[in-house]
């Protein structure tokens, strides 16, 4: 008997009709991604974007150079180079990121003793050309002013998990 | 319409052309949205959006990608026979067009109404192997080799159980005439007393169309994409807009065959009154969404298992039924006489 | 006229494409000009009004012989300079053959006489009412019936020979038997046992769920 349910079964195609009753049924079930450019999910303050280089509030920058975060890096993405500046501070003349070699791991962050190289929020750096992803000193401070609030809140977040 | 410019054998000639531009056009904008249609259906099963960014939902999508595709680059791979490598696609694009010649979409609205319509679908649907078969090796890769391997012997083997399906439904009919099979349905529809008909006519056509979940000669995780790797470009899009043209093929032959063509679907009055191509469309819609369905549904068979189902199932099963309507028919003395 | 053109330009290409089959050096381009004129012998059936025939003609030969025909000749790997090695020698032995077949088919020709009824069959070759389908019908399955019959099961018996010529139970590669594995249950497979602790692991029977040893 249950041989010849199983045959009716087979021939009466019931496992693929269910099957095709869950597809149709998903079918009409809400969606699950975003409309990306138009609704954004919620990012946590710990994900890695793009990166800044951070100042203190008095405007002079956090950077020491001391090489950690370019000692550090997996990809070897980041080239530091540092001389006495003219007030006998140490600091850098030099701090390049290569945006295409970048790994995202966000151990340069981790790194650094002053807070000075940080991954942002943002992640739509996208660029029309190669060039424009090796960023300089100067594009990362530029970064680092024009996030700075969310990156103090960020660090401010994350500081009682560290 | 009598007499005139169109009564004299040039006039013919152009009227026949008039008509199938009429037809291959507005195939044609189906084809595009068809492949449109797939998009956004097997997104929706899969709780993804689909193309949504070209035009109001995505419409302009598949004019995007067309142009897309003009502006690429042929690439003919060293080693391929450039001639049959350039006319396999368009074998493949050509006999899914040509099919349409006798399809009618409304009572005598066929390019070509001839008395062997059902027998002339069959011969192109059997024709359309080769378009693959050469595709594959005239590419001379072994990917596009083992693909077309596979759809030979797969679309053969298929078209055994589309002949028996088709022979069942000829018995009901005793005309090859399209025309006269669906005007054979007014009373009832075929697809309810040979619905096991239905069912393996629809499954062979899904494996005749190479479509899941029998897309083995694309077989993208074993074979690439089987035999139109080598294909970039336009000679790629042919090929692409052969596998969805053939797929609405298979749909209005479905439709002819079981679903009552143009017919109305409820006999009464104000159903009545719409008019027959926009039934066969429907129909042909219809169709169609089930050939996406199942393929965002099933998974893709085996190599031994498609032709165990082919060979071992299909075929005694359609043969039997074949027999049975046969008998059927000569008991109750329901024997069409042509 | 555009029906005379159209015969002129088929029966062209059939002749053209029947001699490229002998000419071609590449085999596969021999079976594609052999389809090829297939496709014109069936357009010149449809010329002369056999519909029937012709598609039958597409859908047997086009569509089934000469796939497996491509699909073996594919397979195939031809050593073409090998075959051409032999050529020279066997040449005069081929010609010899040839020569005698071309005179004996000669000399049945010469001596050919037409049967009595032969000649108004061939003024009337289908009845006017009837279409073509249904007048071939009615020649095979009422006329012809036992000989049309007899033809079958000769085919079938040859298809038998075939299968049971090439047909080897291979033992090699494991089959898939899917009418075992659906009769399989999980009472027959699978026993739940608590095995005491320290006494290792056993052989149990699935079935009686007892140590087997």
């Amino acid at each position: 008997m249950s041989r010849l349910d199983r045959i009716a079964r087979s021939f009466l195609l019931t496992e693929i009709l269910s099957g095709l009753a869950l597809t149709l049924r998903y079918f009409f079930k809400r969606k699950a991604t975003l409309n990306y450019p138009y609704e954004k999910n919620a990012i946590s303050p710990r994900f890695k974007g793009e990166h800044a280089l951070r100042r203190y509030p008095n405007g002079e920058e956090r950077c020491i150079a001391c090489k950690l975060c370019e000692a550090i890096c997996p990809a070897q993405a980041i080239t530091i180079e540092a001389e006495p500046r003219d007030d006998g501070s140490r600091r850098t003349t030099r701090y390049d990121i290569d945006m295409t070699k970048c790994i995202y791991c966000g151990f340069c962050e981790e790194a650094c003793p002053v807070d000075a190289i940080v991954e942002g929020p943002n992640f739509e750096f996208a660029t029309e050309t190669r060039e424009e992803l090796l960023y300089d000193k100067q594009k990362l401070l530029a970064n680092g002013d024009r996030w700075e609030a969310e990156l103090a809140k960020r660090l401010e977040l994350d500081a009682p998990y560290r | 319409m009598q007499g005139g410019f169109f009564a004299t054998d040039f006039g013919i000639l152009i009227l026949t052309l008039l008509k199938s531009l009429a037809l291959i056009v507005p195939l044609l904008i189906g084809v595009a949205y068809l492949t449109y249609a797939e998009r956004k259906i097997l997104a929706a099963v899969q709780l993804r959006r689909g193309p949504n960014v070209v035009g109001p939902f995505g419409l302009w999508q598949p004019f995007a990608d067309a142009i897309k595709m003009l502006f690429k680059e042929t690439i003919i791979p060293d080693g391929a026979n450039r001639f049959l490598f350039l006319i396999a696609p368009i074998i493949t694009f050509g006999l899914a067009i040509i099919a349409w010649a006798v399809i009618p979409v409304n009572d005598h609205w066929a390019i070509a109404s001839i008395n062997v319509g059902l027998l002339y679908l069959f011969a192109i649907s059997s024709l359309g192997v080769y378009g693959v078969i050469i595709a594959g090796w005239a590419s001379n890769s072994k990917f596009a080799f083992l693909g077309a391997m596979r759809s030979a012997a797969q679309m053969v083997s298929y078209e055994v159980s589309i002949g028996l399906v088709i022979l069942s439904v000829l018995v009901c009919t005793g005309s090859l005439n399209l025309n006269q099979i669906v005007l054979a349905q007014r009373t009832i529809w075929f697809a309810i007393p040979l619905l096991p008909m239905l069912v393996v006519f629809f499954i062979s056509g899904l494996a005749e169309t190479n479509r899941a979940p029998f897309d083995l000669p694309e077989g993208e995780s074993e074979i690439v994409a089987g035999f139109f790797v080598e294909y970039s470009a336009m000679s790629f899009a042919l090929f692409f807009l052969g596998e969805y043209a053939n797929m609405i093929l298979m749909s209005g032959m479905t439709t002819i065959l079981f679903l009552g063509g143009w017919l109305s679907p409820i006999p009464f009055a104000p159903f009545t009154w719409v008019p027959g191509p926009i039934w066969f469309i429907l129909k042909v819609v219809l169709c169609l969404f089930v050939f996406l369905w199942v393929r965002a549904t099933l998974p893709r068979f085996r190599y031994d298992q498609l032709m165990q189902l082919g060979w071992k199932v299909f075929l005694p099963f359609s043969l039997a039924w074949l027999v049975i309507t046969a008998s059927a028919l000569e008991i109750f003395g329901w024997l069409p006489h042509a | 006229m555009i029906a005379d053109i159209a015969f002129y330009v088929f029966a062209a290409i059939l002749l053209i494409s029947a001699c490229m089959v002998i000419t071609a050096r590449n085999s596969v381009h021999s079976v594609l000009f052999l389809i090829l004129a297939f496709i014109n012998a069936a357009a010149l059936f449809v010329l002369a009004g056999a519909e029937f025939l012709a598609m039958v003609l597409v859908i047997v030969y086009v569509g089934a012989v000469a796939v497996l025909f491509l699909f073996v000749v594919m397979m195939l790997d031809v050593d073409f300079a090998a075959l051409r090695e032999g050529f020279q020698r066997y040449a005069p032995l081929g010609l010899t053959i040839g020569f005698i077949l071309m005179v004996e088919v000669g000399l049945t020709v010469i001596d050919w006489s037409v049967a009595s009824g032969a000649h108004f069959v061939r003024l009337a070759p289908m009845p006017a009412h009837l279409s073509n389908t249904a007048a071939l019908g009615d020649l095979i399955y009422t006329h012809y019936m036992f000989a049309f019959e007899l033809v079958a099961l000769l085919l079938l018996i040859a298809m038998v020979g075939a299968i049971v010529l090439t047909h080897t139970d291979r033992r090699g590669p494991r089959r898939q038997n899917i009418e075992t594995q659906h009769e399989r249950r999980i009472d027959e497979t699978l026993t739940m046992v608590t095995i005491e602790f320290g006494s290792g692991a056993k052989r149990i029977s699935a079935q009686s769920g007892k140590e087997i040893g």
